[in-house]
């Protein structure tokens, strides 16, 4: 779960629980899941290429700032180390998890998993893979200084390797997202478990098992890379690939337009439009994994004058949701690049609630709500949003702003820089702040967003409303400890339900991810925002 | 000389200090840099964990004096967004950066000292008007959108130049750079050029400016009363005259292409230090922004002494001046 990204920097932890994980693990508590996933396992037989086929020019909005995989958890880090580097799980296109260097996973007890690992597998100095190489990673993970993927492993209280291929897990309280948190978790080469952050970026450690090696890297200019033909499964359909960064929107849709670049992410929204009706490009696009989204702070202070904190009344709340309207923001200002909200996270995520409705754009009734609250002349209150985080994001705060006007809710804008903004935000200085967030498992999202605020815990750490319902705190704790998935989905839906009826938030709506190529390729677009080398192929050849 | 240059490292290092001291406050009244930079999930010992081994859990007093003790030593610290060492991160830009400048200051120079004596000697001339003319709309034209505009005929209409990046496959002497093959001149010409522009401009009416302030003074007037040929009144009294105030621009101005080029940096995906400062603000990465704004002092002071040198030795009033 993330808080997300706009200028290509996603802090992107993957909690992922998702349905080809319910029908995998239907017997989680028991029986092994045999992995399904077919194109992923099956040996792939090397094709035949014509020797002369250039590489593959990719274009990144983001930059990855170093090759360490455990060290910043940012979007284009890890999307760089899916090149180089698999993990025990992974997620498909969809946020379903899959089977990665692990091929089956089980529950022995609630605190107790144990992981079978893919035999035979190669590292890309030839070394093999097994078990070593695992609790080596998990352990420079959990130690490497300022690495930033500890949390993933920190409920994790003992390694034990059986075979080679079978290592057992302990957790030190009952942790049913595991096998969701070490798809976050890249696997080195227990060789070298010691090496240092600048040692991965010369290279020398950056061996993984991936589908790609690292040929050269070279700081915030590409990254380029060659074809692992040792790899275990589907062989990437180019030879080399070339990554290369291109941070504005401009600078991106020049490259792609003046045949620099094949294929480009991140596909500015008005360009969108032009492309489409453009022979020589093709567009994919899908719903991604980011919701945007206001907290209402309804926190009260002792002996307030009555009446001086609307947003703690629900009516008042309902009331701001009603007067929003979502399509003229997604139709208008991101140019269809979205989806209205009615959930905090996107359809197919795990624990989305289909049965939550888009809130109305009603204002009659919104006005009606704020008098039957006691405000009939509305009132003030501060409005805040980062102005460089998400696609428009100033610009829908401002919109917002208008509609509130029209109820009568008179706002005092502020936007700024979003590492202004975040500090501030978070030390509650606003009544509205607008937040986005990913997530590939809505416990996990509520967890964080909505859950009653408990350090101790890790819960509520940005629950920015304050927001606290028992009832949603109580069904978040049953989901951890539930190893069934359907049971455990339908328990965070109730939750999810709960949570959107209070309206703990406003939800507005879910971004749209997009890649732009020239005809000729194609790319299923990822719900996560990932761009992978190896999941480009040509148009003709379809499988 | 050997005392003002004594003065000269005192005021830079003094410069230094100061610098660092703002940097560290500036950054400190923005916010605290951990809110960004630990994962959205981490709870509150996770973020003081995170705090501590960056240190930023001390006072800032106690962590300005730290930073100051390690960067004696010739630490400045490791970027907290790569976790690669701060200067590290800086100096794989620099080549990028150093190339971009050196050539957008050889077309500045080569084109505008030679126009702009030229306009100055051919006054009132309907093209020396028209060069003068045009200076100033390369003055007036903002940068970006002259690189936008090069991108949209030269790339994507014309498809004659790569739109953005750097290729820097070739190496010269060890060093992997764009100077060394065709394809990465290719990528240098658009960017070096639109830098280049606003620069060419300002060369052109400082030269042309000087020039016409040189040729009205009597003693150059009588040597054209004299009949000496123009060639030999440009080399010897014109140049010299204009020379200091010249070298001062230049210098200046090349000061600034190195350390501040960052909007064409953006435009044309240009891999440089540019683009590194202002990533580095937007993520509050204090290490990179303090040791970027540091070498750019040392960069400034050096340009500063090598201009200073160079005008002692083409104007003698200047020795006579400096020597007493």
């Amino acid at each position: 779960m993330t808080i997300d990204p706009g200028q290509g920097g996603a802090v992107r932890t993957i909690s992922v629980w998702s349905r080809a994980h319910r029908g995998l693990c239907t017997a989680c508590a028991g029986i092994l899941a045999a992995a399904v996933a077919g194109a992923a396992i099956l040996p792939a037989p090397a094709r035949a290429l014509e020797p002369a086929r250039p590489p593959l020019r990719i274009g990144l909005a983001g930059e990855p700032t170093t090759l360490d995989p455990h060290a910043v958890n940012i979007a284009p880090n890890n999307a760089l180390a899916w090149h180089l580097f698999e993990a025990l799980t992974h997620v498909d296109a969809k946020t379903r998890l899959v089977p990665g260097l692990a091929l089956s996973w089980q529950a022995l007890s609630p605190t107790e998993w144990e992981f079978r690992l893919r035999p035979g597998v190669r590292f890309h100095d030839g070394s093999a893979f097994d078990a070593e190489d695992v609790v080596a990673s998990i352990e420079r993970a959990r130690r490497l200084p300022n690495g930033q993927f500890g949390s993933f492993v920190q409920r994790i209280s003992d390694l034990r390797i059986i075979d080679p291929y079978t290592l057992r897990i302990t957790t030190a309280q009952p942790h049913a997202a595991l096998p969701l948190d070490l798809d976050s978790i890249f696997i080195i080469s227990r060789r070298h478990a010691k090496a240092s952050s600048d040692a991965f970026d010369r290279g020398e450690a950056a061996v993984g098992t991936g589908p790609w090696r690292l040929r050269r890297f070279s700081r915030g200019e590409r990254v380029e890379l060659d074809r692992n033909d040792d790899f275990h499964g589907v062989l990437p359909d180019w030879a080399s690939a070339e990554l290369r960064v291109y941070g504005a929107e401009r600078a991106r849709m020049a490259a792609l337009l003046g045949g620099d670049v094949d294929l480009i992410e991140s596909v500015p929204g008005a360009d969108l439009v032009r492309l489409r009706t453009n022979p020589r490009f093709a567009i994919e696009q899908a719903v991604s994994w980011r919701t945007l989204f206001f907290h209402a702070d309804e926190r009260v202070p002792e002996n307030a004058a009555p009446r001086s904190h609307p947003l703690a009344d629900p009516r008042v709340r309902q009331a701001l949701s009603l007067a929003i309207d979502r399509r003229a923001i997604v139709g208008r200002l991101l140019d269809g690049a979205g989806r209205p909200a009615s959930n905090l996270v996107a359809p197919g995520v795990f624990g989305h609630d289909s049965t939550l409705a888009v809130p109305r754009f009603d204002p009659a009734l919104a006005r009606q709500l704020l008098a039957e609250a006691g405000f009939p002349g509305g009132f003030d209150l501060t409005l805040a949003a980062p102005n460089n985080r998400y696609p428009g994001d100033a610009r829908i705060a401002q919109a917002v702003a208008a509609m509130f006007a029209r109820v009568g809710v008179r706002v005092r804008l502020v936007t700024l820089p979003v590492n202004v903004y975040l500090p501030r935000a978070r030390r509650g200085e606003f009544a509205l702040a607008l937040l986005g967030w990913g997530s590939f498992s809505a416990d996990l999202a509520l967890r964080s967003l909505v859950a009653t605020r408990d350090p101790s815990r890790g819960n509520g750490g940005w629950n920015w409303s304050y927001y606290s319902s028992p009832e949603v705190d109580r069904l978040l704790d049953a989901a951890a400890g539930e190893f069934d998935p359907e049971r455990r989905e339908a328990t965070v839906r109730r939750a999810m339900r709960q949570a959107m009826n209070d309206l703990a938030v406003i939800p507005l709506h879910h971004t749209m991810a997009s890649w732009a190529m020239t005809r000729g390729l194609r790319y299923t677009a990822r719900t996560d925002e990932f761009t992978f080398a190896h999941e480009v192929h040509p148009a003709t050849e379809r499988r | 000389m050997g005392y003002g240059a004594l003065v000269r490292i005192a005021q830079s290092l003094l410069t230094l200090l100061a610098m660092s001291v703002l940097v560290f406050v500036a950054i400190y009244l923005i916010g605290n840099p951990i809110e960004l930079l630990v994962p959205p999930q981490a709870n509150q010992a996770e973020m003081a964990r995170a705090a501590q081994a960056l240190g930023l859990d001390q006072p800032l007093p106690v962590q300005y004096l730290h930073f100051l003790g390690q960067a004696l030593k010739g630490d400045l610290g490791r970027s907290f967004t790569s976790n690669a060492p701060a200067l590290t991160v800086i100096f794989e830009r620099m080549p990028a950066t150093l190339e971009l400048a050196l050539a957008a200051a050889l077309i500045a120079v080569g084109l505008g000292i030679p126009l702009g004596l030229w306009s100055a000697f051919a006054d009132g001339h309907p093209a020396s008007r028209a060069t003068l003319g045009l200076a100033t709309l390369g003055f007036s034209m903002p940068t970006f959108w002259i690189a936008l505009l090069l991108v949209m005929v030269f790339s994507v209409q014309l498809e004659w130049l790569p739109s953005g990046g750097r290729d820097a496959s070739a190496t010269l002497l060890g060093w992997r750079t764009s100077l060394a093959s065709w394809q990465g001149l290719a990528h240098l010409a658009m960017p070096a050029c639109s830098l280049a522009l606003f620069k060419l401009a300002l060369i052109i009416r400082v030269t042309y400016a000087a020039t016409i302030d040189t040729l009205r003074l009597d003693h150059v007037r009588q040597a054209r009363a004299r009949g000496l040929s123009p060639a030999r009144i440009l080399w010897a009294h014109v140049l010299k005259n204009i020379g200091a105030p010249l070298l001062n621009v230049i210098g200046l101005e090349f000061g600034a292409l190195v350390a501040f080029s960052v909007v064409t940096e953006t435009v044309f995906a240009w891999p440089g230090m540019g683009r590194l400062l202002i990533d580095a603000i937007n993520t509050l990465d204090r290490p990179v922004i303090v040791a970027y704004l540091l070498l750019t002092v040392v960069l400034f002071t050096l340009i500063n002494l090598a201009v200073d040198i160079a005008c002692l030795a083409i104007d003698p009033r200047l020795r006579e001046a400096r020597g007493r």
